[in-house]
């Protein structure tokens, strides 16, 4: 349990390290002195200044906000549903904001009505879920958690559906934003607003799910009112998966494995877990995507299949070596 | 401190106390007795607050206790649940600190005194070395004194203990209840058990509830109503009862 606070020190030190990764690496090189010149507004190359401003750090920081968001929505989810295996597509958020998005690109909508709707249909998917799992009195996790999981299996439905239909030249875009793809996040503000607020309100709430993990009731007989708890943790978690798809399609992985993997290394205490979660949500997604659009340039990878080429192998050594 | 008024139960239907008006007072350790499905378990949570009555209502302080907010609640009132679950990895210490939180404040971290409470806790039910392990490596009896332990580091005037001797062994079983049931002897302390066990009530409790499979209820002091009559009537079943040391043993036929 001792191990929480250097592993905190270890990410906080990685997290701008990842970023000077990406800012790095990419078609034109960019040595470390033109780099932080270029950080600092010094506009004496304007191309190096252009690539760092206009695409490196956008890209970079957009990567590291949707990373974060994942990862934070993934244990709040977890810890929710009191299910190890829930991430944050598992209520179907992340299908709603995919019908939605299908469909705009089927009716060769921008980029901007892209992302609009991709919002729209994540908080469209969140209110049906929210209202079906509520009529009656009670509203268990289970009850939930198989609502959500239903939704979810409608709207993948839905996503074969228009993947099936549609013409053959807008397949391969749709397959990338499904796979989750960072190319066009270009505006990050929104989401590291979202993370950071997300992350207060996630630290305040951090002790409360503490004892949620020992129960509902317990948590009702230690202080907390588990019901509007855990409508505050269903509200919070949607909303952070709502931003990261809307940024950058639903990319796998990072929001089941990253609270795993911080929890075989120290411990479950959420004052810990939460802000690791974002810190290595963050930094991961930020190197995964670096690597997909450099690693093979000048083919770029979605990088929803970089972060399972990477997590599975890295997840599962963790897994065998405890206990 | 704690008393119900006019309290009704049901379960799918079936009445599981009717109207019972019950005080519970400092100083006195309750039993519920009763046979599977007798609303033992339901009749606590209702006086726990987790339970909305079907009529009448639970007093805690002369406050219905679903009024009382749940944070207020807690510093008057703790609860040992009959079973826990854990879904994620936690270790002993971690377990029985969660008892400090309705003492701490929202961003307060717990301090010397909540670490010595909680290792006192883990003392009194004999888990001194325990601290640092993980639940998962404890066994069922261990993992009933870490919960245990939780519910000590609390330090609720009034403890709610659903089948307190769950998974401990005979020696373990007496000890605790002895020391759960001496707290009554600090000034302002009440305990509610849920007992299966007729020879471990009798020996710890002062009063108690019977609950019977018509909805009967039956209160009042332990010694009174602990005949084996009503025993027999409350299990349905022939008892066998043994007199030893000056006290009254009861075994199934």
């Amino acid at each position: 349990m001792n191990r929480r606070l250097p592993i905190t020190l270890l990410l906080l030190a990685a997290a701008p390290l990842s970023l000077w990764f990406a800012l790095s690496q990419g078609s034109l090189n960019i040595d470390a002195l033109g780099i932080w010149r270029a950080l600092l507004g010094n506009h004496d190359n304007a191309t190096t200044y252009l690539v760092i401003h206009e695409l490196r750090l956008p890209r970079a920081l957009s990567a590291f906000a949707v990373g974060g968001l994942l990862a934070l929505s993934g244990a709040l989810l977890q810890v929710l549903l009191r299910n190890p295996l829930a991430d944050p597509y598992v209520l179907g958020v992340s299908g709603g904001a995919a019908v939605a998005t299908l469909l705009s690109m089927l009716a060769g909508l921008g980029t901007g009505w892209l992302r609009g709707n991709a919002f729209l249909g994540a908080m469209l998917s969140m209110l049906i879920v929210f209202g079906l799992s509520r009529t009656g009195s009670a509203w268990t996790q289970n009850r939930l958690l198989l609502t959500g999981v239903v939704v979810a299996a409608g709207w993948g439905a839905v996503i074969s559906l228009i993947l099936a239909v549609a013409p053959a030249p807008q397949v391969q875009g749709m397959l990338f934003w499904l796979i989750g793809d960072l190319t066009y996040a270009s505006q990050p503000g929104a989401a590291i607003v979202t993370l950071v607020a997300g992350l207060a309100v996630s630290l305040w709430l951090a002790r409360p799910l503490n004892l949620l993990m020992r129960g509902e009731n317990v948590a009702a007989t230690l202080g907390e009112n588990p019901a509007r708890l855990r409508l505050i943790i269903y509200l919070l978690a949607s909303m952070l998966t709502a931003l990261a798809v809307t940024l950058a399609g639903s990319i796998g992985f990072v929001g089941l494995v990253i609270p795993h993997i911080l929890r075989l290394a120290g411990g479950s205490d959420h004052r810990y877990l939460l802000p690791a979660s974002v810190l290595l949500g963050g930094g991961f997604l930020t190197v995964a995507d670096t690597l997909a659009r450099s690693g093979a340039a000048p083919m770029q990878l979605p990088v929803g299949v970089l972060t399972a080429l990477l997590g599975v192998p890295v997840f599962l050594f963790l897994l065998a070596r405890t206990r | 401190m704690l008393r119900t008024d006019h309290l009704t139960l049901r379960v799918a239907g079936r009445t599981l106390c009717d109207r019972l008006d019950a005080g519970f007072s400092a100083g006195e350790n309750w039993v519920f007795l009763g046979a599977n499905g007798s609303g033992k378990t339901t009749l606590l949570h209702a006086l726990a607050g987790l339970r909305e009555p079907d009529r009448g209502s639970v007093l805690l302080d002369d406050i219905p206790v679903r009024d009382t907010p749940h944070r207020q609640r807690a510093r008057r009132m703790g609860v040992l649940f009959q079973d826990f679950e854990s879904a994620f990895p936690a270790t002993a210490i971690e377990t029985v600190l969660t008892g400090r939180y309705p003492r701490l404040g929202r961003w307060q971290w717990e301090g010397t005194e909540d670490y010595r409470a909680a290792e006192a806790a883990l003392e009194a039910v004999e888990l001194a070395g325990f601290a640092q392990r993980p639940l998962a490596t404890l066994s069922g009896g261990e993992r009933r004194r870490v919960e245990i332990a939780a519910l000590l580091a609390q330090d609720a005037p009034i403890c709610l203990l659903d089948e307190p001797t769950n998974h401990l062994d005979l020696r373990h079983q007496a000890r605790i209840l002895n020391m759960l049931a001496d707290r009554t002897h600090r000034p302002g302390h009440l305990n509610i058990f849920v007992l299966h066990d007729v020879n471990l009530a009798a020996r710890f409790g002062t009063h108690g509830i019977l609950l019977f499979d018509d909805g009967e209820c039956l209160h009042g002091s332990l010694p009174e109503i602990l005949t084996r009559p009503n025993l027999e009537r409350l299990y349905r079943c022939h008892l066998r009862e043994i007199h030893a040391d000056g006290s009254r043993w009861y075994l199934p036929d």
